[in-house]
């Protein structure tokens, strides 16, 4: 019993340690957002493909979707735009973009070139959605359940990984 | 004369350039709701370098916030509110005080508690330490030794 005394210091050396290993796998940039499992906040806005067209949040009530926020100045979406396109052919869930900040020419561009994953991409060129939703750094990824709730958020750009291991588990368990 | 009008001129139009190279920064029409804004900004963190405030940053969403805190000031908001706008989209993390709430007490009460523990430690073994030290009187046995002790040395001299 006497010895044990001399290890504490030992263990709460190995507590520390512990707790800045851990530290070492956190990304500082990818803060939680506040939104998860709150109504996903409504909008209104043109599409990229046609100023005429609007589509609201309200119109996609019903069915499990996923928000993509991109644009054409933004490095990682452009790594993460093949793995959406490979994605949207599975067809497990519709996906629809806001196009955060950009330019509808641009927008149009690279879609063109780089194929088009979306049912539709919103247009956001003064970011307003795009703080409704807490957008900090492009791209994000919101999972949205029927009744209008977000329920996963992705910061940063989506792997397969992600889809294999997040996205789709839950996509799945939303529409069951 | 042209030599003193030449390095006027010079500054004159190093002066027009600089005001002609400057963008104009967008402020508010209300020098009032400025301040407000600039004042509650530097206690908000800027999301996309997690280490200015929004009034320092340069960063698009900084300046972006920036126009959004202003048009909600014009609209009546008090600074309560508008931090409360904040928070609901991006989380705590965007206030520089994080509030008191039960997920933060352990970061607000955390080093008090510590201190307290740490001087609580220090006294007891300030404590324990004196009561090692602190004379025992003999017992009656030990003082007869000790006498007889003394009484021998002082029979033969060291």
């Amino acid at each position: 019993m006497r010895y044990l005394r001399y290890l504490i210091p030992l263990a709460a050396f190995l507590v520390l340690t512990g707790f800045l290993f851990k530290g070492l796998w956190i990304d500082p940039h990818t803060v939680p957002s506040p939104l998860i499992d709150k109504p996903a906040p409504a909008f209104r806005l043109t599409q990229v493909a046609d100023a005429g067209k609007t589509l609201s949040r309200d119109e996609l009530l019903g069915k499990v979707w996923l928000l993509n926020v991109w644009a054409s100045w933004c490095v990682s979406c452009r790594e993460e735009h093949a793995v959406l396109v490979d994605f949207a052919r599975t067809g497990v869930v519709p996906i629809y973009g806001l196009d955060y900040e950009d330019t509808r020419d641009a927008a149009m561009k690279w879609l063109g070139t780089l194929g088009n994953p979306y049912q539709a991409s919103l247009f956001d060129p003064d970011g307003r959605v795009g703080i409704d939703y807490g957008v900090y750094g492009v791209p994000e990824t919101y999972v949205i359940d029927k009744t209008g709730t977000i329920r996963y958020k992705q910061i940063g750009p989506i792997t397969p990984e992600v889809l294999h291991d997040k996205i789709v588990p839950l996509v799945r368990k939303l529409n069951a | 004369m042209p030599s003193r009008i030449l390095p006027l001129a010079l500054v004159l139009l190093t002066l027009a350039l600089c005001a002609a190279g400057r963008e104009a920064v967008p402020v508010g029409q209300d020098p009032a709701i400025e301040r407000r804004m600039m004042t509650l900004a530097q206690e908000l963190r800027c999301l996309v370098c997690q280490n200015q405030t929004l009034a320092d940053s340069q960063a698009p969403l900084a300046a972006d916030l920036r126009q959004e805190i202003r048009e909600l000031m014009q609209k009546g908001q008090s600074d309560e509110q508008v931090k409360q706008y904040l928070v609901a989209r991006y989380g705590d993390f965007v206030l520089y005080r994080p509030p008191l709430k039960s997920q933060t007490w352990l970061l607000w009460f955390g080093p008090g508690v510590l201190l307290v523990g740490g001087l609580t430690a220090l006294y007891l073994a300030i404590l324990r330490r004196r009561r090692l030290l602190a004379d025992e009187p003999l017992n009656p046995d030990q003082e007869e030794r000790a006498l007889a002790l003394l009484s021998e040395d002082e029979g033969q001299p060291s």
